[in-house]
């Protein structure tokens, strides 16, 4: 079964083409990660796979909903957690996951149960009732793992989950991420440019660069391709040493 | 609260009174101007024989208060988007109308209670309602005010991202919108220039129903009135379902 259906995707802004012709699958159950320096066009990607930026060219199937006209099958059926923080602070962690809960039309008898169900999950039930403008990065980061899942996606997607996160937020989230993958066969995709988690967590992995994927498989096939030992030299023998320029997500 | 609708309007009235700050200054400002109008030119409007200002100024004031807030009412979707929320609600199995309604009718119940407070606040410096029988009229005009200018406000919103830019343009409208329709005080001595101008602006009808459905003489028919704020609230509505339709981020 294929959960992710990419075919020949392309993005330009403008004249600028940020995604350029890109085509993947992924399993139902797998967990797939973009591994890419800034500004390779990853979360260009994430956003046209979440139906919130619409592709110059390609096709993209979500759990076999075409995102053209199937919107909104493809919204009910996935959860994201975006780069950005996309919690309203002004409100209290219960009130984000309330109002996402009657968003996703979770039967009111069990929202209350559930949302707090979701808060214990990630440790942060003692502090539903506080704002959320007063959270750290980290707590922001697992309520929205929390409301990311409210729903029961089939498919979660984050984008650069870990970004500015301490050790032990990092850990707690990629064992929750495994965890839910094994238990609940959520499909996984995510997108880092760190090499560490995308070797001990992701099945498949595709090295994107400059809007093209250089490269994908698993990690073993990749280096095998590259003639590499370790998949840190995998990917700069593929993407090149030149450096980067961090830019703000839009 | 199932749908997206309700959703919406219920967060955008929850922000709002949770936000103090936002509440005051939105308050103050019409109040400032209603001092400076009352003392300022209250004098010279009664001298020229044209009968009690404070019943011309106060349905005016109402009237641009809740112009104010309405228009302020985008600002709340460029925030969204600069803090993230709005991604939230764009990636939500809901129809992309049912979020720009819900926003709009929100801001408009909260631009609709300050007009109601400025309102009493007139009560407290000698205003009097003369009909009682077409104060309900008062309170959809009021209403329907602030959905227009809502959907106005969110639809230009929803085409900037920039925090500055948009109160910058939003001020550089709206202020002349107040001054030439006649909320203030009366555009009859005005040049033929401004006079046209006065024609083309839409609150102008807005603030001539309002005063009508409080107790003044109507300068025109209020049919025209009507038909000019369906029609754009009409327009309105439609382009700025077309603007979030296609809305990225
Ligand atoms: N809305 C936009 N308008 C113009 N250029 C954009 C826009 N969004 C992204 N880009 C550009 O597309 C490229 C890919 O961006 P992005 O997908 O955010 O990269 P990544 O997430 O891999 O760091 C970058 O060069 C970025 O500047
Ligand atoms: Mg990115």
């Amino acid at each position: 079964m294929i959960a992710i259906d990419v075919k020949n995707l392309t993005k330009k802004f403008d004249q600028f083409v940020a995604v350029d012709d890109i085509s993947f699958q992924v399993e139902k159950g797998g967990i797939f990660a973009f591994l890419g320096p800034n500004g390779a066009g990853k979360s260009t990607v994430i956003k046209m796979m979440t139906t919130i930026l619409y592709p110059t060219d390609g096709s993209i199937f979500i759990n076999n909903y075409n995102i053209h006209n199937e919107k909104s099958e493809v919204r009910k059926s996935i959860g994201v957690i975006f780069q950005d923080h996309t919690l309203d602070d002004e409100l209290t962690a219960y009130e984000n996951l309330y109002y996402h809960s009657a968003l996703y039309k979770i039967p009111e008898r069990i929202r209350r149960e559930k949302i707090d169900d979701m808060l214990h999950y990630v440790g942060l039930l003692d502090r539903k009732n506080d704002l959320v403008r007063t959270f750290s990065g980290g707590m922001k980061r697992r309520i929205e793992i929390a409301r990311g899942l409210l729903h029961s996606p089939t498919i979660l997607f984050l984008d650069e989950p870990t970004l500015g996160l301490d050790v032990q937020t990092r850990a707690f989230l990629w064992n929750y991420i495994k965890k839910i993958n094994e238990e609940q066969g959520i499909t996984i995709f995510f997108t880092t440019h760190n090499m560490e988690e995308v070797e001990n967590i992701a099945t498949k992995i595709a090295i994107i660069d400059k809007g093209r994927i250089l490269s994908q498989g698993t990690s073993k096939e990749i280096k095998k391709a590259t003639k590499t030992k370790t998949l840190e030299n995998a990917f700069l023998t593929l993407t090149g040493y030149g450096i980067r320029e961090q830019s703000a997500d839009k | 609260m199932n749908s997206a609708l309700v959703v919406m309007w219920h967060r955008q009235i929850k922000s709002y009174f949770r936000n103090r700050q936002r509440l005051a200054v939105t308050l103050v400002q019409p109040s400032l101007f209603l001092i400076a109008f009352r003392f300022g030119i209250g004098g010279m409007f009664e001298q020229s024989g044209r009968g009690n200002y404070i019943q011309f100024l106060i349905p005016g004031i109402v009237g641009m208060t809740i112009l104010m807030s309405s228009t302020m009412g985008g600002m709340s979707l460029i925030w969204d988007k600069q803090f993230g929320f709005l991604k939230e609600t764009l990636v939500a199995p809901v129809s992309r109308t049912s979020l720009l309604f819900g926003r709009c009718l929100g801001g408009a119940t909260t631009s609709f209670v300050q007009g109601l407070i400025v309102l009493f606040l007139g009560f407290s410096m000698g205003f009097r309602i003369i009909n009682w029988g077409l104060f309900p009229l008062a309170l959809i005009v009021m209403f329907t005010i602030a959905l227009l200018f809502n959907l106005l406000g969110t639809s230009i919103a929803s085409k900037f991202d920039d925090m500055h830019s948009f109160p910058a343009i939003m001020n550089f409208m709206v202020m002349p919108m107040i001054f030439i329709s006649g909320a203030l005080f009366p555009t009859d001595g005005f040049p033929p220039v401004i006079k046209f101008l006065v024609k083309i602006n839409p609150f102008t009808y807005c603030n001539h129903l309002l005063k009508y459905s409080m107790g003044s003489a109507a300068l025109h028919s209020i049919l025209l009135d009507i038909a000019v704020i369906v029609i754009i609230v009409s327009i309105l509505g439609s382009l700025g379902t077309y603007f979030f339709n296609k809305m990225e981020t």
